[in-house]
């Protein structure tokens, strides 16, 4: 049944149907009203978990990953300044392969101080070893949590679910919340078999030099690489029950024939899809929803772009000194692929909250009169504003 | 970790650590000279044959706790010595759960494991363990967190006055005046210029039920209290003068007596907090003067340089320091106490300290 909820609310209660027996969470805008509802929750009653209200993001990954360790179904959220005080623990919860699932209200990061929504708090975490998928709507937002844990289960690898801070976080949507009942036959309760154990004592997170140390890395990146298969089945088998699926690893939309794609990851799309309908007069174009951005999807990529002469990749955060970062692996995945390379220009927009609007369209379309291959820039950046020196 | 060769060797070896079941056809007929306890298979939660230098007064305060403890216990340990000799991968000297996640988190991994129990209904006691770096300085705010939500956690700080993992740097917890690699004695220094920081009064502080301070080198004392802290339904806290031969600069042989020279000239006070309040003490039979205790290690050996001046005025500093110590906490004992530094673990290894 569709309800009317905010994107905060909506996930606090798809966390809910997934039965978490531990949460901790420290609040951060834009994340605050997931903490919150999630609190109201418990003290409403409906929801049964271990409540713990830490004193900083550096104790809420930590307690997550002591209760993970301790054989609980774990979660977490956070945004921005947040994630990067998480940063360390991030890289060893994943590092000792512990499973859990943490929600990035994505938001800009500081300095200069913004609140407002990018994606440079998961772009700066990308190498961490966890999964991450970036949500294009709330329902998929919902979905993609519940569908989290059934992949970070099956494969113990901790995924995160992005979302967009403002733009889904507070935005009220109608949305389903699926049935407890539903969300428990796709879910099995979660039995971790390296769980901590007075009856078959194991120790985790142990010294190992350089003699295991690659071998371990190793298995880590195997286990993110067939994680791909987990991903897909996990949205195949949602969609078996609910009819819905979020995109797999990635989607592509628009006309077959068409030779210009644009792809972009989360909420973003759904502008670009919405101006494409506005501006039918337009070059036709291949809207390219990269959904699962680690594993990062080379093949699935390729296989998108086959028969592409122009690609243009939209992303909300940037590498300062080299420029687009999803654009730079793109171009990677394409160049290590079999097709023919097509001409790739790579924007960053939406910095810092700045609004997405369908007017920006027909200007990204009609850049490509005039940018070379390889082009990159922050596509709505105002140089009016800026010293001349600084331009 | 030698390879024991001879059956034998290995038979008596195992009879001497108790690790055998007990024979129960001798203990029908114990004869007068049978120590029947001695036979009992004792649980050792931390294994010999890990790495830590001999005479670590580290390794021998986690071993106390983990015997004390019992079996149903899961340890969450911070980053440092004792993790490092623990457990060279794929070898681990823990028989019962373990997890180290990093250097500042021991706390929030704990209450997060305790959580978890919780939520499982289950009364496995969860202990946090960490240097006195990972506690009094990197890893403070997790600890003060833990404790202020109430976690059914006994935090153990075994205290060794510096980071010693990464070579004997200062810490919050480095007594005044003492030298380390980054509070070197030296022409414009006389090594650490500021004083130990008081954690256990900042711990009282939190009003936990338990907060105290114990020594490697009253085993009988350290025992009872974390049997003591075991027993709390809530967060409790010990810390464990643990002496580590290799940055204060003594023989390992030494560690027990350095140790008790630190209690007994009242650097290193015994004391017991509950709900922040003092409820005991260790008294001193005869309290020794700063400079038996100080002139056995290195790390203080600038401090005794005749021709410096300043060697004298911070030996008395540090001597005032012990003297507010035992006025503070009423230290002085009088007459024969049986819980005194004296009357407790009587057994003293090795004879009296050489003075080196
Ligand atoms: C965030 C972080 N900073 C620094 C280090 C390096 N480091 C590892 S152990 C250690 C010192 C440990 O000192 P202490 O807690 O007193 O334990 P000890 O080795 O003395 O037992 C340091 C500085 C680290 N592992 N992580
Ligand atoms: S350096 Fe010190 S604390 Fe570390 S193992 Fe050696 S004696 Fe123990
Ligand atoms: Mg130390």
């Amino acid at each position: 049944m569709l309800e009317a909820l905010e994107g905060s609310m909506a996930i606090a209660k798809a966390v809910t149907r997934c039965r978490p027996e531990v949460v901790a969470a420290y609040p951060i805008t834009p994340q605050t009203h997931i903490v919150e509802n999630i609190s109201k929750l418990v003290a409403d009653g409906q929801l049964k978990t271990e409540l713990v209200s830490v004193e900083s993001e550096f104790s809420a990954a930590s307690v997550v990953l002591g209760a993970a360790a301790a054989g609980a179904r774990a979660y977490t959220a956070s945004s921005s300044q947040g994630i990067l005080l998480m940063a360390e623990v991030l890289f060893n919860i994943s590092g000792m392969r512990i499973p859990m699932v943490l929600t990035c209200a994505n938001r800009a990061i500081g300095a200069p101080i913004n609140i407002w929504n990018d994606q440079s708090d998961s772009m700066a975490v990308r190498d961490s070893g966890w999964i991450q998928i970036y949500c294009a709507d709330n329902q998929e937002a919902v979905d993609s949590t519940i569908q989290a844990y059934r992949i970070t289960e099956r494969t113990e690898l901790p995924v995160m679910v992005c979302m967009d801070g403002f733009v889904l976080t507070h935005t009220y949507e109608p949305v389903d919340i699926p049935d407890q009942d539903l969300v428990d036959s796709y879910l099995p309760p979660f039995e971790f078999k390296r769980a901590l154990d007075p009856m078959n004592p194991k120790s985790l997170g142990t010294m190992v030099g350089p003699d295991f140390f690659p071998e371990i890395r190793h298995s880590h990146h195997q286990a993110m690489v067939r994680s791909m298969s987990e991903i897909e089945a996990a949205d195949a088998d949602w969609q078996n029950l609910t009819g819905r699926q979020c995109g797999g690893l990635l989607s592509v939309d628009g006309p077959e024939d068409a030779d210009l794609g644009i792809l972009c990851i989360g909420s973003a799309i759904n502008t670009l899809h919405a101006a494409r309908e506005e501006h039918p007069e337009l070059r036709p174009a291949k809207l390219i929803k990269l959904r699962c951005y680690r594993p990062f999807p080379a093949a699935a990529l390729c296989e998108a772009c086959r028969g592409l002469k122009d690609l243009v990749v939209v992303e909300r955060a940037f590498s300062p000194g080299l420029g687009g970062i999803i654009g730079t692996e793109v171009r990677a995945a394409l160049a290590a692929g079999d097709g023919p390379m097509p001409r790739i220009v790579n924007y960053t927009i939406g910095l810092g909250g700045r609004d997405i609007p369908i007017e920006l369209y027909p200007q990204l379309i009609e850049s490509l009169d005039s940018a070379h291959d390889g082009a990159f820039k922050i596509f709505d950046v105002e140089l009016e504003k800026l010293a001349e020196e600084d331009r | 970790m030698t390879e024991i060769k001879d059956a034998q060797r290995l038979e008596e070896l195992r009879r001497k650590h108790g690790r055998l079941a007990p024979d129960l056809s001798a203990a029908a007929e114990p004869s007068p000279n049978d120590d029947v306890r001695s036979r009992q298979p004792r649980f050792c939660g931390l294994e010999s044959g890990h790495r830590a230098c001999q005479g670590c007064g580290e390794a021998l305060g986690a071993r106390l706790v983990s015997e004390t403890a019992g079996p149903d216990v899961m340890l969450s340990n911070a980053t440092g010595c004792l993790e490092v000799f623990t457990t060279p991968y794929p070898q681990s000297a823990w028989r019962v759960p373990f997890v180290h996640s990093l250097f500042e988190n021991a706390a929030a991994v704990a209450s997060g494991m305790e959580a978890a129990l919780k939520a499982k209904g289950k009364r496995t006691k969860v202990i946090a363990q960490g240097g006195d770096g990972g506690t009094y300085d990197i890893g403070f705010q997790a600890l003060s967190g833990m404790l202020e939500r109430y976690h059914n956690v006994l935090y153990v700080c075994y205290d060794n006055e510096a980071y010693m993992n990464t070579g004997i740097q200062r810490s919050g917890s480095t007594p005044h005046a003492a030298s380390t690699t980054t509070s070197p004695a030296g022409q414009e220094r006389m090594g650490k210029r500021h004083l130990k920081k008081d954690l256990l009064s900042i711990i009282a502080a939190h009003h936990v039920p338990y907060a105290a301070s114990a020594s490697v080198a009253f085993p009988v004392d350290v025992r009872r209290k974390v049997r003591r802290a075991m027993d709390v339904e809530g967060p409790t806290f010990l810390a464990i003068h643990s002496p580590c031969p290799l940055g204060w600069g003594h023989d390992g042989a030494l560690t027990i007596q350095i140790a008790r020279l630190a209690v007994e000239c009242g650097l290193y006070p015994m004391v017991e907090f509950e709900r922040g309040e003092v409820v005991s003490v260790m008294p001193i039979r005869d309290p020794k003067p700063v400079t038996e205790y100080l002139k056995v290690q290195n790390r203080y050996r600038h401090l005794f340089n005749d021709k410096d001046p300043r060697a004298r005025e911070e030996r008395e500093h540090l001597q005032a320091l012990a003297d507010f110590n035992i006025a503070r906490y009423n230290l002085k004992g009088v007459g024969e106490d049986v819980m005194d530094t004296d009357g407790l673990d009587t057994v003293r290894r090795g004879g009296p300290v050489q003075v080196m």
